[in-house]
């Protein structure tokens, strides 16, 4: 009963109980050797859309994009995702994890059902894209190592639930869950009703791939397998959000500006963000126009304003948190007396930035139901979503990682000259990618698609030659993302394998002691800011205007353009 | 370190909400709201809108629709392949077909017209895409598709496949030709 089991980190004060901690190992471990083989597929895919280049042949490249789409949107994420959960509630709030022989089988289906779907799409009969659109069939291992996965998944997410219960019943802590710990409780109720669109399709498809199902209606294919693939975005976001405001608390001692404000944030994702499905399917056939309007919009769009909140309230709460510490001259002091060269911090930032800038502002516009048309099927889809999920998510994770794993290790960052430089690499490589791909989809580039000169095609066409410069750099700032991804790989790689020891783990077996709040009351910030009265973030507020000042132009230059074209109704 | 730690008040709900975040939530919210209508009022005034006209038909069935409205109308064949090009009259239905790997059949329209559009899949999914203009649509097997399409400009333009349809879906590819009124 009293084996030692809960340790306290002497350099973060954090509090681990053993095998919450070894799966949380375990768990990103497998993240990130998903996530080194996933980047080498990336890089072979971008290689073969540069015009220049096209490294490999048509069969290969749709083989290679299905597998690059499955490891990085499905396998990495997801195994991160635990990982993360399981660290937001066992060792935020110091409690031991709920049932950790099920995490384990849940760490052990994933991973048998990843290694199922790899090997079908390896085979090459399941070239289908990681969205296998019916009625195009795939080997039937494909979907069921899918499911298999999603099962694992879904327990991980009910020991994170059952967690949270262990530490309300143990009284772990005092007051309420940290706004950390809430965001990934956010990002947790929406894995749930991502996992359970999954299982409402995916096994269906597996009958009928095996012959007892005749038919899957593809447009209900659609419909629901993106109740799957957009909402798993969403649980991205969320997981995401949480973590820059956790680095913000690590790196800074930020803390929020207003916990309601930032509560009330995660909760409108809660209730609105998972209609999302709906962007897939603005131009299918047969949908409602109200039904298109109310689910793109997200509900009148509240779920981009718990973004647009979030975009305030990050950044804001580390800007009170420098201005407290003294760099209050002028609107941007703070940001300039930043930790530039803390791979944690500025990971985050360009996370923070790269996410609502590009990922953030493309997104809501081609989510419009008529700007759609312009960019369905286009590479700008991909555009734009590397934005959100390699530019937000994994650049967010990475650094998350980089805090993370040497204290989970007990050991020092491996070569930490390699890894200050990893997020501007990783970053600045994935922003040119997302911003080229944006740039060639806007002249008609297809996604998904070997060869932009349409070699064999019964016609010539040719896309403007802007169109293959922008996918050859497209190609080249793919290189500097992975030099950046090679870079994460080598320095967690390294840091578990060679790091310098720290002091050794001890494990106590007296329970910790209960997690409280900061004692200081937070009544206002009063005496920061540039004198204006409420306003102790004024860089920020600054910063959010800009972006929608650049939101609100490009939103109406593409309906602009858009009424240049044909008519139709 | 309090994002990380549970909220200083144990009444945090009641914790003041500095200026700075209303101002800006509304702000926000304002421009959530005219994005949000923004869609409804393009609906009425824009020209670049889709109804949602769409039938259940069998593919097979289709085809054939298909194939009588290119015996009916075809002018004239192209390519070593001999695809017909099809010219139907003004204001008249038109059908186009996505089948692995090619779209049929090749259109020959008049700037200016309204034409009453089909499109559906005999197979599986493909993405119509009209370049260089860059309109996308999705098209599946098993629903026809009805748009209401006035070409504005005369000139050559290409259908491209923007679905993955399988090995040969870089060669997927037709012409819609717009010309003047006679």
């Amino acid at each position: 009963m009293n084996k030692p089991q809960f340790r306290t980190c002497p350099d973060t004060g954090l509090v681990f109980h053993r095998p919450a901690e070894n799966l949380i190992k375990a768990n990103a471990v497998a993240a990130v050797i998903f996530l080194a083989v996933g980047g080498v597929l990336g890089l072979l895919v971008a290689l073969t859309r540069w015009p220049a280049v096209q490294i490999l042949n048509a069969q290969d490249f749709y083989t290679v994009l299905t597998g690059h789409g499955v490891v990085m949107l499905l396998v990495w994420i997801i195994y991160f995702e635990i990982a993360l959960m399981y660290f937001c509630s066992a060792v935020l709030l110091r409690s031991r994890i709920a049932t950790p022989k099920l995490g384990w089988v849940a760490f052990w289906m994933m991973l048998i059902g990843a290694a199922i779907t790899s090997w079908a799409i390896i085979g090459g009969s399941s070239s289908v894209m990681m969205t296998s659109y019916v009625p195009m069939p795939a080997d039937p291992k494909f979907y069921f190592g899918l499911i298999l996965f999603a099962v694992g998944a879904l327990i991980g997410t009910f020991i994170f639930f059952g967690t949270l219960a262990i530490a309300r019943e143990e009284k772990t802590y005092e007051g309420s869950i940290p706004l950390v710990t809430f965001g990934a409780l956010t990002a947790a109720i929406l894995a749930v009703f991502t996992i359970a669109c999954g299982a409402i399709i995916l096994i269906p498809t597996w009958l009928w791939s095996i012959g007892y199902i005749s038919e899957i209606d593809p447009l209900m294919y659609r419909l629901v397998w993106w109740g799957l693939g957009h909402t798993s975005q969403q649980i991205n976001v969320a997981a995401q959000v949480s973590i820059w405001y956790a680095i913000a608390a690590l790196v800074f001692g930020a803390r929020p500006m207003s916990e309601k404000v930032s509560r009330g944030a995660f909760f409108l994702y809660i209730l609105f963000i998972s209609v999302a499905s709906a962007h897939h399917l603005l131009g299918d056939p047969g949908l409602s126009t109200e039904w298109k309007i109310f689910n793109t919009s997200y509900v009148m769009y509240l779920a981009v304003l718990a973004s647009l909140v979030h975009g305030l309230t990050v950044p804001g709460s580390i800007e009170v948190a420098q201005r407290e510490k003294g760099h209050n001259k002028g609107l941007f002091e703070w940001l300039r007396k930043a930790p530039w060269g803390n791979p944690v911090f500025s990971g985050m930032f360009l996370s923070l930035v790269g996410f609502g800038f590009i990922g953030g502002i493309s997104g809501v516009v081609m989510g419009s139901e008529q700007v759609n048309f312009l960019i369905h099927n286009t590479i700008y889809v991909p555009g734009h979503f590397h934005a959100t999920v390699v530019l937000g998510t994994t650049l967010a994770f990475m650094a998350m990682s980089l805090w993370l794993v040497p204290v989970l290790f007990r050991r020092k960052l491996f070569m930490p000259g390699l890894a200050k430089w990893q997020p501007w690499l990783f970053g600045i490589g994935t922003a040119l990618q997302t911003l080229f791909m944006m740039g060639a989809g806007t002249l008609g580039v297809s996604r998904r698609h070997w060869d932009m000169a349409f070699t064999g095609a019964p016609f010539e066409w040719a896309y403007p030659g802007m169109a293959h410069t922008l996918m050859a750099l497209n190609g080249v700032s793919a290189i500097i993302a992975v030099l950046g991804g090679i870079a994460f790989v080598v320095v967690i790689v390294g840091t578990v394998l060679f790091g310098k020891r720290t002091s050794p783990a001890e494990y106590s077996a007296a329970r910790p002691a209960i997690l409280r709040g900061p004692a200081e009351s937070l009544i206002g910030h009063g005496q920061i800011g540039l004198g204006v009265k409420g306003f102790p973030a004024p860089g920020t507020f600054v910063l959010a205007m800009f972006l929608l000042l650049i939101f609100v132009v490009y939103f109406f230059v593409n309906y602009g353009y858009l009424a240049s074209v044909w008519r139709f109704s | 370190m309090s994002a990380i730690q549970p909220p200083a008040q144990r009444v945090w709900w009641k914790q003041p909400v500095d200026r700075v975040e209303i101002v800006w939530i509304a702000i926000a919210l304002v421009w959530c709201l005219i994005m949000f209508f923004f869609m409804p009022w393009w609906h009425v005034y824009g020209e670049q809108n889709y109804s949602g006209e769409a039938y259940r038909v069998n593919p097979q069935e289709y085809v054939e629709k298909v194939n009588a409205f290119v015996e009916q109308y075809t002018v004239r064949r192209e390519t070593p392949q001999q695809i017909p090009v099809v010219r139907p009259p003004a204001g008249s239905d038109v059908y186009l077909l996505g089948r692995l790997w090619q779209w049929y059949p090749i259109l020959e329209l008049e700037a200016g017209e309204t034409y009453r559009f089909h499109v559906s899949s005999a197979d599986w999914q493909h993405g119509l895409s009209i370049q260089p203009i860059n309109i996308n649509f999705q098209v599946l097997p098993g629903y026809d598709m009805v748009l209401n399409v006035t070409p504005t400009e005369p000139g050559e333009y290409a259908v491209v496949c923007n679905e993955y349809c399988g090995i040969m879906h870089h060669t997927m590819m037709s012409r819609i030709y717009v010309v003047d009124k006679d």
